[in-house]
Order: structure tokens, then C-alpha cells, then sequence
């Protein structure tokens, strides 16, 4: 992908995405009730098991030279850990039913939208399955006690920035795969690259600024970690649409 | 007025096999115009090439006057395509499916409900309005997809295999509806296999094969002009029928069970050899564009 295709493809999105974006979501609200269970009972369970278990062991941790409650240093990874999975899973396995068993954007491409609207609508709902994933999480880990508020507010924008960047990993993965199945035994997330990409650089940084943010103080370096964020997300993003259009337009 | 669709040289390839190969045709506003063709003819590749979901690969197409390559959203916003595979939203009601395609399209979402309601109700299913998708039949899913396919109120409508794999009742009332259409003078584009379908719906069309369009003209003249007026069907007929028929010099086709005489007098050649050439049957009838159709594929396409 020349730099010229990644402008030509930038310039095929217009606000019609949104379309797309409501369109999931309208199917969010359909079935609500089986969306909204697990982001809620998860942290209790994660909590319960660890407050109870390890953290019986180990009551403080040592976080950047200060003691903190083992529980409260384990629940912004619970966060971030969600960012991840709602927008990876979204933009993986449920853009690859859209995609290939619904033929739901066959249909859309017949309308004004293009195929990039299409897929910058997948990946803004993937964005925003974080943060929803993440406001829910949230519900559940306030009544432990172990969120600061005003500032764990800034946890839910701050989760569309994270889901971005998770969505846009998702998506390219969704351009690439052979079929659903690869999801299943994702050996791609074996590999070295991509555990070096997903894990060890971005999602230390998400938890990190929603764990400061969730102790109720900015964190030092925030516009750098959102910069770094920005920075990786967006190309990603945009490599992520190229797959898809080089997958479905033949 | 410019045609409604102008094509020129128009050329679909993937990688090394070619789809479509540089066909030229032309579609008026207000005519039904089909594509009729056996599977894999490239009927659904240059449909796509229309609606702007596959770009062309040489030659020239213009819809509405606009080419597809620069302004494929202001094209789209005017088509309503009706795609040969189920492309229905399982996740919503039959409603629904239409109201959020009415967005897709910019139309506010008052002016979407009563749309829907009008479409539901011309298709005959406002009934079911709650319905979710898995719970109608192959062809009310497809009476649906169609007013789907409406709910922009296009210049152009789309239909790819509007009636493939649906059983007669249900090919009927597709029929109804388009035939209903024709008469509201919308421009239809309609592909088919169905030799019927196309003579019944079509006002003029092309036949297509191997990415090339054999014929194109309204159905009747083109199986007057082409094939003549009747035809005399014979089967289990002995050999030295054959050697007759070319001595004669008549127009004909044969396999190893039937032989197909083309005539404007199929009395006269019925007469001459129901008798001489006794076989197992032999009928006089209208000729149609299956015999068109048989005459320029040849036995090919009957495997
Ligand atoms: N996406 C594609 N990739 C490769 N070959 C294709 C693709 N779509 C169609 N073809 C081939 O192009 C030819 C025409 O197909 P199609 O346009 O679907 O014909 P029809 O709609 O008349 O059945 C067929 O040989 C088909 O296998
Ligand atoms: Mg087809």
C-alpha cells in the first residue's frame, strides 16, 4: 500500500459511516441483554477470586515507589484487558459474520456508502464496544471501592482511543484470515510481532493511564501516551480498511 | 433524454479469466430490460459493475449519464439493487431492515417509516411487519428484498435472479410486483436464466453468454426474426428424418432424442413428415426463446 492509496482510501470516508455505526448499534440495543452480562459479572468474579485468593497472600503491591491495594492495582488491567477483547473481538469475529455469512456490507455498498465508510463504521463501533465494555466493567469495580471519580470518568473516553487502536488490529487480522475459524486458535496472536504489537506495547499503556486515572490523578505523561496511541491506532486503522477492500473488491 | 445506462466495451476480468468481455449495450428510462443467460454467463458481474460494487476493468459505463468510475455515490443514491443472494439483516424485523436501509440513504426517519409501510404493504406483508427474518419463506424474504430495493424510490431498479430457487406460487407473486412496477414506468434491469421470465417481464433484452452478448432486441422479434414462428418438435424419430430435414434445407437442432425444426409454416412441414417419418411424437408449437436460445448456444447449454 503506497501512500497514495492510503490518501485516496482516507479521502473514501465521508460522515456516512455513522450509518454503519448505528446500524450496529441499533443491533446492540436488539440484543441487549446478552451484551450487557459480561462486562458486569466479569470484574466481580476476577475480584472476588483474586481479593480472596492471591490477595489474601499479598495485601499491597509497590507501584512507581508507593504501596498500593493488591485489588485496586489488578482492576485498571481488568479495564484495559476488556478495551482489548470488546474491540478486537468486534472488529474480528463479528465483522467476519457481517461480512461473510450476513453479507450485510454487500448490501451497504449498493447504497450511497462506500466501502471505506463501511469499514470506518466497523471500526468506530469496535472503538465504542471498548468503551461501552469498559463503562459497564466500571459499574462493577465502583462497588468495590476501587475507582476514583471524577477523574475514572476520563477512563471511558479514553477507552474509544485504546478500542480504536485494538479495532483497527482486529480488522487487519479480518482482511487476512481465511475463514472463521482462525479466530478460534488465533496462532497469528502466537506470533512474535504480533504479541510484541497487542500486548507488550499498547495495552501496558492503556492500563497504565486508566491506572493512574482510576487512582484519581492524571497521569504525568498523558498527552504522550495519547499521542502514542494516536499514532499507532490511526495507520492501523487505515491498513485495517486497505485489507478489507483488497479482500471484498474483486 | 441521455439513456439511463450506457455501456461501451465493457470488460469485467478476474485475474485471467474474462467475465464480461467488451459488450456494449444501451437502457432506456421506463423499459424492462433483462440479462438472460445461463450461470456463469457474467450477468451478475456487469450488474455489480452498474451498482458500482465491482469496478470495470476496460471500457466505458455511464448511468444516469454520470461515470461510474468518479461519482459512484451520487449513481448508488439513485439504484435500488436487489441482489441474487440473501443480503436480509437477520438482526432486525422486517421493518426494520427497511427503515435502516431508508439511512443508509439519508432519508430522515419519519419519511423512512411511512415508506416502509407503503412497501410493506405493496408486497403484502405489513402483517408481519415484526417479524423477524428467519421466520419467512425464500419468497416473501425476496418479496421483501425487493422493496428493500425501493425504499430510496431509485430511477433505476436492480434485480439479479429475482425468482432463482423460489417455487411457482411464490415466482408468481414476484412477477405481479415487478409487472406492477413496469407499469408505474420505473426502469427496470433484470437478470434471468428463466426463458419464461424474461418473455413475460422483458421489453427488450440481451442473451449472454461467455461474457458476450449473443442478441439483444424485444423477446418477440428477436424469436420471430431468428428462429421464425413455429416450431415442429419430434422425438424417437428414425435416422433418415435427419438426413430429410437437411436435404430440405430447413432450420434445425437435435440431440440424440429430439430434433427441433424451425418454420413460418409448421403445419406444412408437420404434414410432410408426421407421416413418411413415423416416430413417438410430434407437435406443432409457437416457437419461443428457449429455441432462440438452444438455436444460438447449441446443445451445450442443455447439460
Ligand atoms: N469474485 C470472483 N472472482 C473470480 N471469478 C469470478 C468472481 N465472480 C464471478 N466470477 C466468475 O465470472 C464468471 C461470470 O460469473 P457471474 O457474473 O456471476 O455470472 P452469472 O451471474 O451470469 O451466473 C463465472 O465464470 C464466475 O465463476
Ligand atoms: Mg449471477
Amino acid at each position: 500500500m503506497s501512500v497514495a492509496d492510503a490518501v485516496a482510501l482516507v479521502r473514501n470516508v465521508s460522515p456516512r459511516s455513522l450509518r454503519v455505526w448505528e446500524r450496529n448499534r441499533d443491533v446492540y440495543f436488539v440484543t441487549w441483554k446478552t451484551n450487557l452480562f459480561p462486562p458486569l459479572a466479569e470484574p466481580i468474579l476476577y475480584l472476588m477470586a483474586f481479593g480472596a485468593g492471591v490477595g489474601a497472600l499479598v495485601k499491597q503491591v509497590q507501584y512507581r515507589g508507593e504501596m498500593v491495594g493488591y485489588t485496586a492495582f489488578i482492576a485498571p488491567g481488568l479495564l484495559a484487558t476488556q478495551v482489548m477483547f470488546q474491540a478486537f473481538f468486534e472488529t474480528t469475529y463479528n465483522t467476519f459474520v457481517r461480512m461473510h455469512y450476513q453479507r450485510t456490507f454487500d448490501a451497504i455498498i449498493t447504497t450511497p456508502l462506500s466501502l471505506e465508510d463501511v469499514m470506518a463504521g466497523e471500526l468506530l463501533w469496535g472503538a465504542t464496544k471498548g468503551a461501552i465494555g469498559t463503562a459497564l466493567m466500571m459499574l462493577a469495580i465502583s462497588a468495590f471501592g476501587l475507582l476514583h471519580y471524577p477523574h475514572a470518568l476520563l477512563i471511558v473516553p479514553f477507552s474509544l482511543l485504546g478500542g480504536l487502536f485494538f479495532a483497527g488490529l482486529g480488522l487487519c487480522f479480518t482482511g487476512l484470515v481465511p475463514q472463521i475459524d482462525s479466530f478460534n486458535f488465533p496462532t497469528f496472536l502466537f506470533t512474535r510481532w504480533a504479541q510484541n504489537l497487542a500486548n507488550a506495547l499498547p495495552l501496558t499503556h492503556v492500563a497504565n493511564v486508566i491506572r493512574e486515572l482510576g487512582f484519581g490523578r492524571v497521569p504525568r505523561d498523558l498527552v504522550w501516551d495519547l499521542l502514542y496511541l494516536l499514532v499507532l491506532a490511526l495507520p492501523l486503522n487505515v491498513f485495517g480498511i486497505h485489507l478489507m477492500k483488497r479482500r471484498l473488491v474483486k | 433524454m441521455p439513456p439511463v445506462i450506457e455501456a461501451h466495451g465493457l470488460t469485467k476480468r478476474y485475474g485471467s479469466l474474462t467475465a464480461v468481455d467488451a459488450v456494449d449495450f444501451t437502457i432506456d428510462a421506463g423499459e424492462c430490460y433483462g440479462f438472460l443467460g445461463p450461470n456463469g454467463a457474467g450477468k451478475t458481474s456487469t450488474v455489480k459493475m452498474i451498482h458500482c460494487s465491482s469496478p470495470i476493468t476496460a471500457g466505458d459505463l455511464r448511468v444516469f449519464d454520470l461515470d461510474v468510475r468518479e461519482q459512484p455515490r451520487s449513481i448508488k443514491q439513485r439504484i435500488g439493487v436487489c441482489q441474487q443472494e440473501d443480503t436480509l439483516d437477520p438482526d432486525f424485523s422486517v421493518r426494520k431492515n427497511l427503515t435502516v436501509f431508508g439511512r443508509y440513504f439519508g432519508i430522515p426517519a419519519r419519511q423512512a417509516g411511512e415508506r416502509s409501510r407503503e412497501l410493506l404493504e405493496f408486497i403484502g406483508l405489513w402483517e408481519r411487519r415484526d417479524a423477524r427474518i428467519r421466520e419467512l419463506s425464500g419468497g416473501l424474504k425476496r418479496r421483501l428484498a425487493i422493496a428493500r430495493a425501493l425504499v430510496n424510490e431509485p430511477d433505476l431498479l436492480i434485480l439479479d435472479e429475482p425468482t432463482t430457487g423460489l417455487d411457482p406460487q411464490s415466482r408468481h407473486q414476484v412477477w405481479d410486483r415487478v409487472r406492477t412496477l413496469r407499469r408505474q414506468g420505473k426502469t427496470i434491469l433484470l437478470t434471468t436464466h428463466y426463458m419464461d421470465e424474461a418473455q413475460t417481464l422483458c421489453d427488450r433484452l440481451v442473451i449472454m453468454d461467455h461474457g458476450r452478448i449473443l442478441v439483444e432486441g424485444p423477446p418477440a422479434d428477436l424469436v420471430r426474426t431468428r428462429v421464425g414462428r413455429e416450431v415442429v418438435e419430434v422425438w424417437g424419430f428414425p435416422p433418415a428424418l435427419v438426413a430429410h430435414v437437411r436435404e430440405q434445407g430447413w432450420s434445425f437442432e437435435a440431440d440424440t432424442h429430439r430434433l427441433w425444426i424451425y418454420t413460418d409454416s409448421g403445419e406444412d412441414v408437420f404434414e410432410a413428415i408426421a407421416r413418411r417419418f413415423p416416430s413417438e411424437g410430434c407437435t406443432v408449437r409457437m416457437a419461443g426463446l428457449e429455441d432462440l436460445f438452444l438455436k444460438l448456444t447449441g446443445r451445450e447449454l442443455r447439460e
